[in-house]
């Protein structure tokens, strides 16, 4: 495989680059400067297979700690976005054995109890914080276990929104929450029981139902590719919502 | 943070933001749009594809990244036939996406015995990338006519018209499903749908999750999934599908990426939810997609006589992220230039309406950097145009850019970039495979008892997919091939046979094409590695049970 632009550990400014020292799990590795965590580790020669999903912010996989020098600071980012620094000391969570409550979603009639039945342990928060000092999105995580307690679905929705469920949270829990999934449900309940319906989605599949575009489509998929040109093109046929 | 250059660039962007709010830039008609993709769209650079001189497609043309995966030897070249399945199941789902999970949720609620297997993690898949959206004409000014003219205009009139029209005509009841299961989409406080335009649309149709629109759905649907209680196994990748010696499939070969052990599962019928193949980045480019799209769906199902369609032609979008050089390649959701923002070239330009389909879009980029010199170049000697993202706060209202695109803000945060205030450089990256395995419209391909759903499918979306419509068709080919799938099982009394007969002709194929007997495929992990690491102790061929062909 040659090397590709954009993922590859090479595609470097002209000229020598910098190198600095990371230390993944313990062991030092010479690796250029400015790197991504995940590049860095490929470029020191590691081929992932957990650890690493979408290498785009957004699934959660690359969750990692890590220590800089003279800091008894714990940090965490994401592999696929945090640039390395010198000296840092690293480990990967690609994993964290999480509780998940079972619910059938459309049986489920919402009170103010229904997240602390399914998940009585956020009523164990202690409140020291550490959910959203470690979360990598930057989500106030223990606000949303806060507002859990009361039973404010939408608040618990609204605030865990950019949650990408990486387990960081659960992993420094003392009260061992699984955080993420409560904010699941809570999200869940809110689009699918507390936020009202889309009416006109209601009419269109009625619409549907009725077989009313029916003759419509059937002309459509038997025209040719000229006519099916011509209508695109004609904007009398079809024109642009402004 | 803008190195001189580029902050000079911008200022000039500044400048003439006035005037191009006032400026209007006609939609191109047919002839134009021909014009430019001839002259600078990827697909039509004569060599960057090869003829396959092998199998069902022999004789078409298909970059040569996926023609070195197509004309490729097995793994394993015989299976080892006597011995228990690990598994016997009456569906087996491959892949762990949007397609594979709608796919098992609709399978088992059909009354089959499910299987689920994906090489990462449920949910590691393009599905959680995508951003912007999920079309479907739920409005009263829409109608499913009008999404078919849309899709079929996008696809340059060449998709399947059966499978466009399940497409959107299945979109409505798709959204109703995940509004019952229970993902927050964007709407008004009434309830009402907030939708916007994409690339290509005439209504405003594109329905959102913030900026984690696919993100949203898949947390969803794969809550809903451990809720069902469908078996799954994750970190297995298929390595070759088994048929009962007559050329229906009955089940695969899978390897533990762990531990490296083989193990093969029967199955009644089998379902390929692989996704694409962005990590062959074709022609060198960077790509948008996950870790895992290397295109093992479209190698197996090739082996055991699948046709492909549209392999000729690939999606790069047309904004994907220029600068910062550590997350090159990466997404820049078209629901930015949804909301507003212009193109704008080195001189503080415009050069093409933004919403046209991302082929001719990505083209007109294209032309821009390479033909017209045009560009704005960065730190590491790339390419790329602006996105003028703080036009959207003037346009729609101030915070607009935090709220509609907190993902996105995020990113460039990091890098010390404040899209609000500043604008973005974007280039064209690697992002849909627009073609795939040909299927019919129950998701049904054409080898017996063999089904595709998502992104490794072929022919919905002709030769140019549109925005919003593969969130959209994943889970509409999903819940059909489900559905198809499972009845397929039930007709099935006696459990079939399972060998890799279908192997033997096809490499008898390879033989007689004299292809090098070390080129091996799937691929199912790229290497990222330094160049000298490459191929060393990677973790196929670790179990000493597993006969690897020997050179």
């Amino acid at each position: 495989m040659a090397d590709k632009k954009g993922d590859s550990a090479t595609a470097q400014p002209k000229g020598s680059p910098k190198m600095v020292t990371i230390y993944v799990m313990g062991k030092a590795y010479q690796v250029p400067k400015d790197l991504t965590i995940m590049k860095a580790m490929e470029y020191a020669g590691y081929q992932f297979v957990r650890g690493c999903g979408c290498r785009g912010g957004f699934c959660g996989a690359c969750g990692t700690v890590y220590r800089t020098k003279d800091s008894y600071k714990i940090k965490v980012g994401l592999a696929c976005q945090t640039v390395i620094e010198e000296d840092m000391y690293l480990a990967q969570i690609p994993f964290f054995p999480a509780n998940r409550a079972s619910y059938d979603i459309a049986e489920l009639e919402p009170t103010t109890q229904t997240l602390v039945k399914y998940y009585p342990e956020v009523m164990r928060c202690i409140s020291c914080n550490s959910c959203t000092k470690i979360c990598p999105q930057d989500i106030d995580v223990m606000g949303y276990v806060n507002a859990a307690i009361r039973g404010d679905f939408e608040r618990v929705a609204e605030l865990s929104f950019d949650c990408i469920m990486c387990g960081l949270c659960a992993s420094r829990c003392p009260s061992e929450i699984v955080q993420y999934n409560v904010a699941l449900l809570a999200r869940r309940v809110t689009g699918a029981k507390v936020r009202p319906r889309a009416r006109h989605l209601a009419e269109r599949l009625k619409e549907i139902e009725a077989g009313k575009f029916e003759p419509g489509i059937e002309k459509l998929v038997a025209a040719g590719e000229d006519e099916l040109s011509k209508m695109f093109y004609d904007k009398k046929v079809r024109d642009i919502e402004p | 943070m803008y190195p001189e250059n580029m902050l000079q660039s911008a200022k000039r962007l500044e400048a003439t933001r006035e005037e191009r709010m006032k400026q209007e830039i006609p939609l191109l008609g047919a002839d134009a749009k021909k014009e430019l993709l001839h002259a600078f769209h990827p697909d039509y650079i004569e060599s960057s594809m090869r003829k396959l001189l092998v199998g069902p497609n022999q004789g078409e043309r298909t970059p040569h990244e996926l023609a070195d995966l197509l004309e490729a030897y097995p793994v394993i070249e015989s299976h080892v036939e006597t011995g228990e399945p690990a598994h016997d199941v009456d569906v087996l789902i491959i892949g762990g996406g949007g397609a594979g999970v709608s796919a098992a949720l609709v399978a088992q609620a059909a009354g089959a015995k499910v299987l689920l297997s994906t090489k990462l993690r449920i949910g590691d898949a393009n599905t959680v990338m995508a951003q912007g959206g999920i079309q479907a004409a739920d409005k009263a000014n829409d109608s499913p006519e009008r999404h078919y003219l849309d899709v079929l205009g996008g696809g340059h009139f060449k998709n399947k018209p059966e499978l466009a029209r399940a497409l959107v005509m299945d979109a409505p009841g798709i959204i109703r499903w995940l509004e019952e299961l229970g993902v927050m989409f964007d709407k008004q406080p009434d309830g009402t749908m907030i939708t916007i335009h994409g690339g290509g649309t005439s209504r405003k149709r594109m329905h959102a999750c913030q900026d984690y629109t696919g993100a949203e759905i898949m947390r969803v649907i794969k809550d809903e999934f451990r809720y069902r209680d469908i078996p799954y196994i994750e970190f297995a990748a298929a390595v070759e599908l088994l048929t009962d010696g007559k050329g229906t499939v009955s089940g695969a070969v899978f390897v533990n990426l762990e531990t490296g052990e083989h193990f093969f599962v029967r199955a009644k019928t089998v379902i390929l939810a692989t996704g694409g193949c962005g990590r062959l980045h074709v022609q060198d480019f960077p790509c948008t997609n996950h870790y895992g799209a290397t295109a093992d769906g479209l190698v197996l199902a090739y082996r055991a006589g699948a046709k492909l369609a549209f392999i000729d032609t690939i999606q790069y979008h047309p904004t994907g992220v220029a600068h910062p050089e550590q997350i090159v390649g990466q997404l820049i959701t078209e629901k930015v230039r949804g909301l507003g923002a212009q193109l704008v070239n080195a001189e503080g330009n415009r050069f093409i309406y933004e919403l046209e389909s991302r082929d001719v879009t990505a083209s007109a980029i294209i032309r821009e950097c390479k033909g017209r010199g045009k560009g704005v170049t960065t730190p590491t000697g790339g390419l790329g145009v602006w996105l003028d993202t703080p036009l959207i706060e003037i346009l729609k209202g101030e915070g607009t850019v935090r709220k509609s695109l907190p993902a996105m803000f995020h990113q460039f945060e990091r890098f010390g970039i404040i899209m609000d205030k500043e604008p973005i450089l974007t280039y064209p990256t690697q992002h849909y495979q627009n073609g795939g395995v040909l299927i019919d419209d129950t998701g049904h391909t054409g080898v017996k008892n063999l089904y595709a759903a998502g992104e490794v499918a072929g022919g919905i979306h002709g030769r140019n997919r549109l925005m919003g419509n593969s969130l959209l068709d994943i889970l509409v080919f999903g819940r059909r091939t489900g559905e198809a799938a499972a009845a397929a099982a039930k007709a099935l009394k006696e459990p079939p046979k399972t060998t890799t007969a279908h192997v033997a002709p096809f490499l008898a194929e390879l033989k007689k094409a004299d292809i090098p007997h070390s080129r091996k495929s799937p691929m199912l992990l790229p290497d990222y590695r330094q160049p000298e690491m490459r191929g060393r102790y990677s973790f196929l061929g670790q179990d000493p049970e597993c006969r690897l062909p020997a050179d």
